[in-house]
């Protein structure tokens, strides 16, 4: 089974070189961790910044350099600011390559749901909605499960959706899913995970063909 | 030159009034106008709705105006921050529009630009779409939204000449150029005040045309929400 760090890493080997990535918020920060260092990316964060560096040294940090989740960072050669209307410009014109994002529910459709939960928490959407409606690659990391044991992988979202349609790839601490036509089909299993555990706790479609790998993270 | 300054945060705010709708620049507490945020709390203006991206954190930013109970409404599109403010959505006191966040922006900058409406694909499908026109292009739907109206926009810039034109730094540019001639009255606060023929034409973010009144704020406390370092070791 893989931790949070696991899913950054193997979700890491989707980027690919020439990307442009927009990063959510929780596990997808973390993908920029892990991305080989002998291909050339640079990430994008919405709230108006391309060529995301690491974050600062102590004492060097700057209130006016900071990422969407509010955190402080550095930028690296080639970085740039804009605005945010530019900012969703690169996105809603497919001018980012890779959107990595949590979820609270993902369909077997496609469809994602991570902004609200009803009379509970009401956090709002950010850019999700943007970003899910107009990127063509989006990848969500997950726990397969949630907190009460209930998968997240879904034949229809119980809460209220993000996005329709649009989730390519999910990346769990049990394994690796693709969306098809037909349902979430496995692609490969976290190490040490089973088939049969994937099986259990996936509420949706499961499509199974021939042997799945174990990944290599 | 048509000079846009005036000397302090009180003849910059002059003419709001009880009831009005603001649009204020900032993402998180990272360019937000804490000059004019300030003085809002000290004219204690009431039934406002305010248009920002966030609703700051207890207290800082909004946070303040929710703590004195002067907002109305706030339309953003990310509030998770404020325990205050969702202690008030919860119990009806305040009226909240959640937004996407692009489509937010883009609201602002139509404002700005001229236009009255844009289809966006952010939001089909969801609560957000609902009750607006959608509309199919080359078989992608699309929501029509509706540029904002508002009476005053509150931008922070990092320098700005007497004309009004203004340079941003870092991310705290975010929503503040869009919201720049967006609403009837454009208030700019800045952290230096040049003369005009200081900045290099060139490199000009907003031009002064966008902006009705511009001082220097007094201070910025500049507060950072999620301070991340790294250990030189």
């Amino acid at each position: 089974m893989l931790d949070k760090i696991g899913i950054a890493k193997r979700i890491a080997r989707e980027v690919k070189d020439g990307y442009y990535v927009n990063l959510g918020i929780g596990i997808p920060t973390l993908v920029a961790n892990y991305v080989r260092d002998d291909i050339s990316v640079e990430f994008q964060s919405e709230n108006g910044v391309l060529g995301m560096g690491p974050f600062p040294y102590e004492g060097e940090e700057d209130a006016d350099i900071i990422n969407a989740g509010k955190q402080t960072i550095t930028t690296l050669p080639g970085a740039s600011f804009f605005d945010s209307a530019t900012s969703f410009g690169m996105i809603r014109g497919k001018h980012v390559d890779l959107t990595i994002l949590g979820a609270m529910e993902v369909a077997e459709n496609g469809d994602i749901a991570n902004w609200k939960i009803p009379g509970k928490m009401v956090k709002g959407m950010g850019g999700a909605m943007d970003l899910v409606a107009s990127a063509e690659n989006i990848i969500v990391a997950m726990m397969h499960t949630n907190k009460a044991g209930k998968s997240k992988l879904l034949k229809k979202c119980s809460l209220p959706l993000t996005g329709v349609g649009c989730v390519k790839k999910i990346v769990t601490n049990l394994g690796v899913l693709e969306v098809t036509p037909d349902g979430f089909s496995l692609l490969e299993r976290a190490p040490g995970v089973s088939v049969e555990e994937i099986k259990n706790a996936t509420e949706g479609t499961l499509i199974i063909k021939g042997d799945i790998p174990e990944m290599t993270v | 030159m048509i000079r846009k300054t005036v000397p302090n945060v009180e003849e910059a705010l002059s003419g709001v009034k009880d009831g009005m709708t603001f649009m204020l620049g900032g993402f998180g507490l990272c360019g937000i106008p804490e000059n004019a945020i300030s003085e809002l709390v000290r004219l204690r203006i009431k039934n406002i709705t305010c248009i920002s991206n966030n609703a700051g954190v207890d207290d800082f930013g909004l946070g303040l105006l929710l703590q004195n109970h002067q907002i109305k409404k706030m339309i953003s599109s990310y509030v998770g921050e404020n325990d205050e403010f969702e202690r008030q959505m919860l119990s009806g006191e305040l009226d909240v529009e959640l937004t996407p966040q692009g489509t937010l922006a883009e609201k602002c900058r139509a404002a700005q630009a001229g236009f009255p409406a844009f289809y966006t694909p952010a939001g089909y499908g969801t609560e957000v779409a609902e009750g607006k026109e959608t509309r199919d292009f080359n078989g992608k739907m699309y929501v029509l939204e509706k540029a904002y109206e508002a009476d005053f926009s509150f931008v922070k810039a990092w320098k700005g000449d007497e004309a009004g034109n203004l340079l941003f730094k870092g991310t705290a540019r975010n929503f503040n150029p869009c919201m720049c001639g967006a609403a009837n009255i454009t208030v700019a606060e800045v952290e230096e005040l040049v003369p005009a023929g200081s900045l290099d034409p060139n490199e000009i973010h907003i031009p002064g045309i966008f902006v009705q009144r511009i001082f220097k704020g007094e201070q910025y406390e500049k507060r950072i929400e999620q301070l991340t370092v790294r250990s030189r070791n």
